[in-house]
């Protein structure tokens, strides 16, 4: 069972339209969309859900109002910004500022703050027609430190190796911190999608950065190549200086947009630009040795 | 008056906004790049940082003498960043939060806190406004204390722009707390309305004032327009779906550069109309 | 001497647990008395991050000497070369045979973690 990550550092380039394209030429196979900050894919795929978790991480504060005595010592020790004092001196706890350190609750001389479970999102297991989906919502200003989308990524890989799946397909997150990390580490392949602008090649440069930290095999596809022709060959060629492969180059095209907007992918349109070059795309993939299928029982025994 | 651009979704074009706002803007603009995943501001001016500033955190160091083994600190660390044994604590300074909590449990002074690079601030002067971009080290994974430094910077007084980074949690949140007013830049897709309902949710938790601008904006298609009159969200402007802004931004031009007319509207939306909403007198739209 | 191995089950004739952090539970085998008892990873299981630092303490405050398993992350390493823990990596199916081939001295030690390290 192959893992394979759909990533670009830059927000907006594409990867959530390309993941959807091609789960369907990679099913059945199991599907996991780790931007769980604003997760998009299950606009594309339409998923019925069938199970609903929520996800507990870290803490929180609790006032216990009665025993404070309006020292503000908490607030002294926040280091996030998290604590705003009332003019009593009692603390209201920022939403999306506090990390759950437990500090004030820890030094708080009138023991008036306790550290409690934090419900941060929550996940669900649904089907589609590429096959089952692993997906989750970060609440609102909830830490994006990656927890979620390890958590839902193994539960992802659990599914696809008891369902015998070939292929584990991850939306990625955009940017390269906890999140991207944590989607990232331990997969049999990232594609990189990147597209013909000044930001488009500074953020690429980035995630190459981190992906070869983490020795990744990985390619570049270049999506929306033809609005831009120089910076399209621009990128060619720091991919070649750089020894990297270029997967593929998708044209800019409304057909994206069109059946976005009614709940499809380009796949669905046999003989248009997109979907010619999504097939060139994973033909070209499905003849590299990440994308080779192997005997299930090799992949358990990896952490 | 400090005005945050924010999103949901990444793409949409708030680093264009919000280079085009400082460009525009009559007064004195100071512009912070708080996407410090991935800055962007820099690459469309061509000046040269005039001064970078190292970006640390504070992270624990075992000083050894005096550590008795209690497991205080071991205990006080909610994110599992020191392990100890014996009488020997090891520091993970890649996943301690710069709390302060384990140097404050201990009973013996075998902790002391020291600095521990994160990313840098590079400072422009950028045509016709004041650049700084927050650069986040690759590998390092949290981006809010750098964000909490590079705001460390905005004047108490006099208009400031901040691009903020896509999503919603906890670098958004960052960005986007005290500002006056946030911007939320968006494309009439579905994609673009998903996430747009996420970001007012957070703003609406934050009790932050928003309004909307409609980016790559087509005729007969009201989808963002009909969630914002059912939302009560102001829309403060409307960006043409146009392939010579997407070339010209592409090449590293700016949509002034694009669109030169969008420039009084620019104006007229940092003169008028959000110190208007800020003020809650109506605004006309 | 006593050794940890990582284990799916509560004896010897369990399956075991390639994973040295999140591992189901910890065998401890004390050379002397030739006695294994269960310890309990679970906390480890649990811990949204750093579960390897967790392990490895729990191995630590075990007293043991080595450990055996057959997937160690990087910080889970750290910590007991630190605390002078040898490391034994694995394919053995089952603990048993583990065990066997270490007393007959057949494992290697290992010298460094043999998986990347995961954000949590």
């Amino acid at each position: 069972m192959k893992e394979i990550l759909v990533i670009s550092g830059k927000g907006g380039a594409g990867k959530t339209s390309l993941t959807a394209a091609l789960a369907g030429l990679m099913a059945p196979c199991v599907l996991v969309d780790c931007d769980v900050d604003a997760a998009d894919l299950h606009l594309l795929l339409q998923p019925k859900v069938q199970e609903t978790h929520p996800f507990i991480s870290g803490q929180e504060p609790v006032l216990d109002a009665s025993r404070c005595v309006g020292c503000g010592r908490c607030e002294e020790l926040c280091r996030f910004e998290a604590i705003r004092l009332s003019p009593a001196g009692q603390p209201g706890f920022v939403p999306g500022a506090c990390e759950g350190c437990g500090v004030c609750a820890d030094h708080c001389p009138a023991e008036a703050i306790a550290m409690t479970p934090r419900q941060c999102g929550e996940w669900h297991r649904s089907t589609t027609s590429a096959g089952t989906m692993i997906h989750a919502r970060l609440f609102p200003g909830a830490e994006n430190s990656g927890k979620l989308v390890a958590a839902i990524r193994k539960t992802a890989k659990e599914t696809a190796l008891a369902q015998g799946c070939d292929f584990l397909l991850s939306d990625g997150p955009p940017g390269i911190g906890c999140p991207v990390i944590a989607s990232l580490s331990g997969v049999d392949f990232a594609l990189l999608v990147t597209e013909p602008s000044v930001s488009g090649l500074h953020d690429l440069r980035r995630i190459i950065e981190l992906v070869r930290g983490f020795e990744v095999d990985f390619q570049v596809v270049i999506n929306k190549a033809d609005i831009h022709p120089a910076m399209t060959a621009d990128i060619e060629d720091f991919c070649q200086s750089q020894r990297i492969d270029v997967a593929g180059k998708i044209s800019y095209s409304r057909l994206f947009v069109e059946t976005l907007r009614r709940g499809h992918t380009v796949m669905a349109h046999p003989g248009s630009e997109p979907e010619q070059e999504i097939m060139a795309l994973w033909k070209h993939l499905s003849s590299l040795k990440a994308f080779q299928k192997t005997p299930n029982n090799d992949k358990e025994t990896k952490a | 008056m400090k005005v945050a651009v924010a999103s949901g979704k990444g793409g949409t074009g708030k680093t264009t906004v919000s280079l085009a706002l400082a460009a525009a803007a009559e007064t004195p603009c100071l512009l912070l790049d708080c996407d410090v995943e991935e800055p962007n501001c820099h690459l469309f001016t061509s000046a040269e940082p005039w001064r970078t500033e190292g970006v640390d955190v504070l992270v624990p160091e075992f000083l050894g003498e005096g550590c008795d083994g209690c497991g205080s600190c071991v205990r006080s660390c909610r994110f599992n960043a020191l392990a100890g044994f014996g009488r020997k604590v090891m520091v993970f300074a890649e996943m301690c939060h710069a709390c302060g909590g384990c140097v404050l449990a201990c009973p013996h002074g075998a902790l002391r806190e020291i600095p521990y690079p994160i990313g840098r601030l590079e400072f422009r002067h950028a045509e016709g406004f004041e650049l700084i971009t927050g650069v986040m080290n690759v590998g390092y994974a949290m981006a809010p204390p750098l964000i909490r430094q590079l705001k460390t910077h905005l004047p108490t007084s006099g208009l400031a722009v901040l691009d903020c980074p896509p999503g919603t949690s906890c670098s958004m949140v960052t960005s986007v707390r005290d500002c006056d007013f946030v911007v939320l830049v968006t494309e009439p897709t579905p994609f673009g309305l998903h996430d747009l309902r996420l970001a007012v949710e957070t703003l609406a938790e934050l009790k932050l004032p928003c309004g909307v601008i409609v980016n790559r904006a087509e005729p007969g298609v009201p989808l963002i327009h009909d969630y914002c009159q059912e939302a009560g969200l102001p829309i403060l402007l409307e960006i043409p779906l146009s392939r010579q802004i997407a070339e010209t931004c592409s090449a590293g031009g700016g949509l002034l550069d694009a669109c030169p007319d969008l420039k009084e509207p620019l104006q007229a939306l940092l003169a008028q109309t959000l110190p208007g909403l800020l003020a809650g007198r109506s605004v006309a739209s | 001497m006593k050794v940890i191995l990582t284990s799916q089950g509560d004896s010897l004739d369990a399956a075991m647990d390639a994973r040295f952090g999140r591992a189901a539970k910890f065998l401890l085998w004390d050379s002397s008395t030739q006695a294994v008892s269960v310890v309990d990873n679970q906390q480890s299981m649990d811990a949204p991050q750093g579960a390897g630092i967790q392990a490895a303490m729990t191995a630590i405050k075990q007293g043991a000497n080595a450990v055996i398993t057959s997937h160690c992350g990087p910080k889970a390493f750290r910590v007991l070369q630190e605390a002078g823990v040898k490391v034994y990596l694995t394919k053995a199916a089952k603990c048993r045979e583990a065990l066997q081939l270490f007393q007959d001295g057949k494992l290697q030690e290992a010298s460094s973690a043999n998986v990347e390290g995961h954000w949590t």
